[in-house]
Order: structure tokens, then sequence, then C-alpha cells
């Protein structure tokens, strides 16, 4: 496996500082290597070459490749040009001035157009909207069962005339179903189509003109390859969608395919779709799709996510209980606690930088969690604050409580002894502080306070 | 018919007389049309090892089709050690040669569904969207032509009315039909198709899964735990495991193909929606790696559009336009 691009051109150029200045053969292998990590993050070829060119253009004529640091440089080239390319600042929705509002949703099989359609849904209901889903996939079989379902669980009416009707006539009775009843967004489910389908691009073409939506969104599914340009381009002369959603981001793919598409079409991502549930969707930040596509992680993105999922009083209430008393087994549940809140361990390791090629292969046994918490909550309160008088026979119970071995409960309880070393020397400022987490010192005004000690 | 019959039990192709033309002209047309595709994109490189061009032109087709970057190195290595010991000196010969090199990149992909066992148990697998449900209701419907009687077990317990969708395919092909409640544990789903298969003495068991992201851990505990419990119910059961793979998809396809065989081992790959002009490159990245046939291929909606796999048509669809 490749690691990240960083690595790579500081493999590549790297070892310049030795020899002082680099060669046009290092330029070339330079270019080969952003050209490879591209590739393998699915930005379709031709973007490539393009961007290659540009990234080339601006090393040469900036002189960068003579300078010292010339990794560092190229780097921070590649991601200016990623991001100019990618766009900036997110876009949104276009509101009719006159309700409803009407959104269609179109794209290939199995991008995920009626589970985004009912979290798109979610989300605007949200933000204080009225939204209604219309249900215009009369093909596969069970489809408008399906947005019935997760219609209902969403909140938001769907409506539906069955199968034996026109899709055109359905999503304008469904437009106009909407209004009457005072709903202020509607978003029509479409059925997956393939863009060389004549026949059904054709029929989406009538339902865009029934219904003059003032929104077209392509759903497309992060994972696709290099056919995503020759999709979204059809797509667009088709029905001149304006903006795209991209599901399945919560996988490990790379992306790339955003990039493609946006480059080609100029069209923006609108929203990201991050997993199965329901609210699982969020606005697309262009600017941190740059160093997914080169594995460089995505802090920013973690850092909000964890302020989000961290309830601040109770992390401020757990820290001065650490200044005051031990840390406990209890302390350790609740802190455990917090953390599962904010995602799965994998998608948190994504985005830090450097690691997430690394994680590639790596499965992150994701149920270790859950297995400490089962664990914490077999022992009695007393078990919990004093874990030195668990015994043998003590052991043995909570084993059977909690479906585990003693062997993992020893195991947890000697990570809980370092755990609680460590909070010790955090508490007494001997460590440096990650913003956002309980206990490892979350507000600014802990240091304050030590300062005036 | 790729369903693998021992050939005492293999139905008489006089049995369906209406249907095998449609068969044959569909694969014919599709044939000519990557023949001509393939002929003027080989015409326009026009041969000559010698030139640069050319090689970097295979190459762009090759990455353009998503065979990624070791896939598409190694059949240009091969190419090129082919043309420098003299072999290669026409866009014939290139041609030939590189249908050669992809069919052994592939090797076992012509294999069919072997349905020896009695019953057989196929379990399908999956990132979501990839058209497991589809895949597992054309697989009954084609089984069923060929005189094999067929249960279908909706193990997709997650996604809103995939029992229904699935429910719908299984009526169509006469299949039996074991069903589930949303939320209910799809390894006792798994369990009871199978168990129904042996009962019953039907010839084929065909269990749809629910569609996951390989990176779910805990999604991907509770496949193994399908197979696993496939496997105590009936010894050397499942005797195939489907991955299905979308052919648009990209380079994350050889993660998928990854870590689902760490989850559950696969026997081969089903490689859907062929019909659109993604060239579906990533299973010979697929087979490249972990060696893994492709056993189906989707090449539209119809049910005569699930076919077996054939090496030289697939190579030559890698450079159409």
């Amino acid at each position: 496996m490749f690691a990240t691009l960083s690595d790579r051109l500081a493999a590549t150029l790297g070892d310049l500082r030795s020899r002082g200045r680099l060669t046009e053969e290092d330029v070339a292998r330079a270019m080969r290597e952003i050209r490879l990590a591209l590739l393998e993050a699915d930005v379709n070829f031709k973007v490539v070459k393009t961007f290659v060119d540009t990234v080339r253009g601006r090393a040469v004529g900036e002189g960068v490749l003579t300078g010292l640091n010339a990794p560092q440089q190229v780097i921070k080239i590649v991601n200016e040009e990623l991001t100019a390319l990618m766009g900036t600042g997110s876009a949104k929705l276009t509101f009719a001035s006159q309700p409803p509002t009407v959104i269609l949703m179109a794209g290939l099989q199995g991008s995920g157009k009626t589970t985004t359609a009912a979290k798109l849904a979610a989300l605007l209901m949200k933000q204080g909207k009225k939204p209604a889903l219309v249900a215009c996939d009369v093909y596969r079989p069970a489809a408008i069962d399906q947005l019935k379902t997760v219609g209902a669980q969403v909140g938001v009416p769907v409506f539906e005339r069955g199968t034996a009707e026109d899709p055109v006539d359905i999503a304008q009775w469904g437009v106009r179903q909407a209004r009457s009843q005072g709903r202020d967004v509607v978003i029509v489910d479409t059925a997956g189509r393939l863009h060389v389908d004549e026949d059904l691009m054709g029929e989406l073409v009538r339902i865009r003109d029934a219904i003059s939506p003032q929104n077209v969104l392509l759903v497309l599914d992060s994972m696709t390859g290099q056919d995503a340009v020759n999709v979204a381009e059809t797509f667009r002369e088709r029905v001149a969608f304006d903006g795209i959603v991209l599901t399945k981001l919560d996988g490990d793919a790379r992306g790339g395919a955003a990039l493609s598409v946006r480059a080609v079409t100029g069209i923006p991502v609108k929203y990201a779709s991050v997993g199965e549930k329901l609210d699982q969707i969020e606005e697309f930040h262009p600017d941190r799709m740059a160093s997914r596509i080169l594995g460089m992680g995505d802090v920013l993105s973690l850092i909000e996510r964890i302020e989000e999922s961290v309830d601040k009083e109770q992390a401020a209430e757990l820290e001065q209980r650490l200044r005051t008393n031990d840390f406990t087994l209890e302390d350790m549940l609740q802190q455990l606690r917090m953390l599962k809140k904010i995602g799965s361990i994998t998608s948190m390791l994504k985005m830090i930088p450097g690691l997430s090629r690394q994680m590639n292969n790596a499965v992150v046994d994701e149920r270790a969690l859950d297995r400490v918490e089962a664990i914490i909550l077999s022992m009695t309160p007393a078990e919990r604050l004093r874990p030195d008088i668990l015994n043998g026979t003590r052991r043995a119970r909570i084993a059977r409580g909690s479906g585990t071995s003693v062997q993992q409960i020893n195991a947890l309880l000697v990570q809980h002894k370092q755990m609680k070393k460590m909070t010790r020397s955090m508490v007494t400022g001997s460590m440096p502080r990650i913003p956002g987490m309980p206990g490892l010192g979350s507000t600014g005004a802990s240091k304050k306070r030590k300062k005036k000690r | 018919m790729f369903l693998g019959l021992e050939p005492g039990a293999a139905v008489p192709e006089a049995d369906e007389p209406e249907r095998r033309p449609g068969l044959f002209r569909r694969l014919a047309e599709n044939l000519s049309r990557s023949r001509k595709a393939m002929a003027a994109q080989i015409q326009a490189i026009a041969f000559d090892p010698a030139d640069d061009s050319v090689w970097e032109e295979l190459e762009e087709a090759l990455l353009l089709a998503d065979c990624g970057v070791p896939a598409t190195v190694e059949i240009i290595g091969r190419l090129e050690r082919e043309a420098t010991a003299g072999g290669l000196r026409t866009s014939q010969e290139l041609l030939a040669a590189i249908e050669r090199i992809v069919a052994s990149l592939l090797a076992g992909s012509e294999s069919r569904i072997d349905l020896a066992a009695r019953p057989t148990i196929v379990l399908m697998v999956g990132v979501n969207g990839a058209g497991k449900t589809t895949t597992v209701g054309k697989l009954a419907e084609h089984a069923r032509r060929a005189g094999v009687s067929v249960v279908v077990g909706a193990a997709d317990t997650f996604r809103a009315a995939a029992g229904e969708q699935l429910e719908t395919w299984a009526e169509r092909a006469g299949a039996d039909f074991v069903g589930s409640t949303r939320g209910q544990d799809p390894a006792a789903v798994a369990y009871d198709a199978v168990s129904a298969a042996v009962a019953r003495g039907k010839g084929v068991a065909i269990i749809d899964t629910a569609g996951r992201l390989h990176t779910q851990g805990g999604l991907m505990d509770e496949l193994t735990k399908v197979r696993r419990v496939i496997a105590t119910r009936l010894a050397g059961a499942p005797h195939e495991t489907l991955l299905v793979v979308d052919a648009t998809t990209g380079q994350n396809g050889l993660q998928q193909a990854r870590l689902f065989g760490a989850a559950v081992p696969l026997t081969g790959i089903v490689l859907t929606k062929l019909d659109g002009t993604a060239k579906g490159g990533i299973a010979i990245a697929i087979a490249h790696e972990l060696g893994l046939p492709i056993k189906l291929i989707g090449v539209g909606e119809t049910l005569d559009d699930l076919r077996p796999f054939a090496a030289a048509e697939f190579a030559a669809a890698l450079f159409g336009r």
C-alpha cells in the first residue's frame, strides 16, 4: 500500500539536502508520485493529467524545486490547487420565493437516492422546514415501500400512487399534493437509471420539465471510479443538475470522483452522506476533501465532531473531579461513553493525518469499547470506586456477568491503572492538553486557574 | 446456462427454444459492439512497439477502465516483454496478447457456480447499492429455468423494504421465500433458509444479506456470524460466497474485497452494472491482488442480462469507447 502523498514526496525529494539541487528527473519523479496518489484516489485520469501539469508549472515557476524543503512546498502547492479545484464555502439549496421548493433527486442505481431523500427531509425539518417526499420509482420492486418506511421514520409524509402510473404524472401530482397540504419543500425521489439509458433519461427530463424544480441533485456514490465524469456529464447535459450529494463517505473511499466531477462540470457538492442512520447527512466542506483525497486526514471534522458530541458541562464536571479525586472506573466509564458518542474508532482514526493510510488494512475492533462498558457495568459501585478490592472471585463473577473472560478484566484493570497515572500527570499539568477531551483539559479556564496557583 | 450442473442433469437446449435466439442476439450485439470499438481504438493506436505514445495510450485505457495502477503496470509490463521478444508486431497481435494477459490475470473466472451439492448454499455479500438483491432474484430465476428448485432467504433485515423487494423477485422466479422482520437477526434468517432448503429437498438456497460498508467492524462481524451459522447448519456450506461489486466502483473495490474476504472467505465476484460506460476494470485489480475469479456479470436490467463471465469479451470491452 502507498503511504500518504507527503511520505511519498519526502521519499522522492527528501534526500535533496545531501545533493543541493533537483535534477529534471527528480521533478519528473515527484510529479509521478502526485499522479499515482491521485489515481489511487480515483481522480479521473484526464483531470489528473491537467492537474499535474498545473502543479509542475507552478513548482517550476516559483522555483520551489530548488529550495531546501521542496517536498513541503510541493505538498503546499498540491493542496492549494486541489482546494481551488474543489471550491470553497458550502453551497446551499435554492429556496423558491413561493413555496413549495421542489428538489429532484437523480442518479445511478444503488447510489443512495431513496435514503438520501429521507435524510435530506430530516435535515430540512431540523432547519424548520416542512418537507414532503414523492415516490416516483415505479421500477425497482418495493422502492416505494422503502421510501414510505424511511419517510415514516423521519416523520415526513410520503406521497405515492403505486407503480401503475407514469412517474411524470406522479411527480406532478405529488408537488400539487404538497402545496395543498402546506408543505414548503417537496423532495421527489426517482428511479436509479444509467446515463446511457435513453428511455429513462428522457423520462427524467420530462419529470423535470413537469415540476420545474429549484434544485436538481445528482446523488453520487463516493466509491465511484473513473466513470464518474461520464455519468456526471451526461446527467448535466440532460437535466442540468445544480448540486451533488456525495454518499457513503463513512467508508474508506478517498472520493476522488467528487474532485473529478467538480473539475469537469464545475457543479458543487452540497451534501455528504456519512452513515446509515437517517440523521447522518451534513453540509459538504470542499476544502476538507482535498486532504481526504491525499490521505492527509481531516482534523477539522474530527475536532468539530468531538465538540458536537461532548457535553461541555459534563466534561467540566469530570475534569473538576479528576483534579480532586482519583480517576475511578466510574470516571473511565463516563469517558468511554463520551468517546463512543463521537463515532466509530475507525472513522476517527481515519481523520488523523498520517494515520489514515497505515490504517487502511487494519481492522479495528469496534466492540472493544462495548466490552469495557459491559465489564464496568457488571461491577458493584464499591468495586468501581475501589478496584483494589477485586479479588479472584469477584473477577470471575464479573467475567460471567459481562460475557468476557478474567483475562480481559485483568487487561482492563491494567489499562485503568495506566490511565489513572496519565490523568494525574495531566491534571498536574505535565502533559500537553488536547482540546475538547474530558480529563485532557478541555476548558481553557483550567490552565488559567493552574497559573494562579 | 451458467450454473454448473453435472453433465447428466444438464437441461436439454431444445427445452427453451424461444429464449435462446434472444440471448444469442444480445450476446452477438454486445460482442460486435465492443469488437468494433476495440478495433477502432487499436487501429487508432497503429501499433509500433518502439513508439512511446502507444504505450501511454494503452496505459490510459487501462487506468480509465479502473484497473488501478498495480494491475495496469503488470499488464503493460507483460506486453512490453512480449513486444521485446518480438511476439507483437501488429495491432491484431497486440489485441490477442491483451486478451490473453487479462484472461490469465482472471484465472478461474470462467468457472461456473457448481450446483453439485444438494442443496447448494449461495451467500451474497457486498456494500450498499452494489446490486445484491437484484442479483439474488435473477440467479433464482436462472436456476429455476435450469430445472433447479430454489429457496431465497431475505437476510437483509436492515434496509427498509429489502424483504419485499426480494419477495417480488422470488414470486417471479417461483422460488420459496424465507422472509424476515426488520431488525431480526440475519443469522437466524440464513439458518431458516438453509433448513427450509434441506427439509424441502431444494436444489439451491440463495441468501441475500444487507449491504454494509466494509469499514463497519460490527456489521462485518455480523456477516462472519451469518456464515458460521450456515456452516453449522449444513456441513460444507456456504458453497459459494459471492461479493457483488458495482462496475462503476473505483479503487475502493480492492479494499472491499480485502475486508469482506477477511470476514467471510469469498469464492468469487459478481460484477454488476456493466451496461453503463464503466468498464469494471476494478475486477482485474481484485483478481490481480487477491486472485478472486469473476463468476457472473450483470449487463442490464432483464433476467437474461445476468451472464457467465467471458474473459476475452471482457478484455475487448476494456478498450471500447
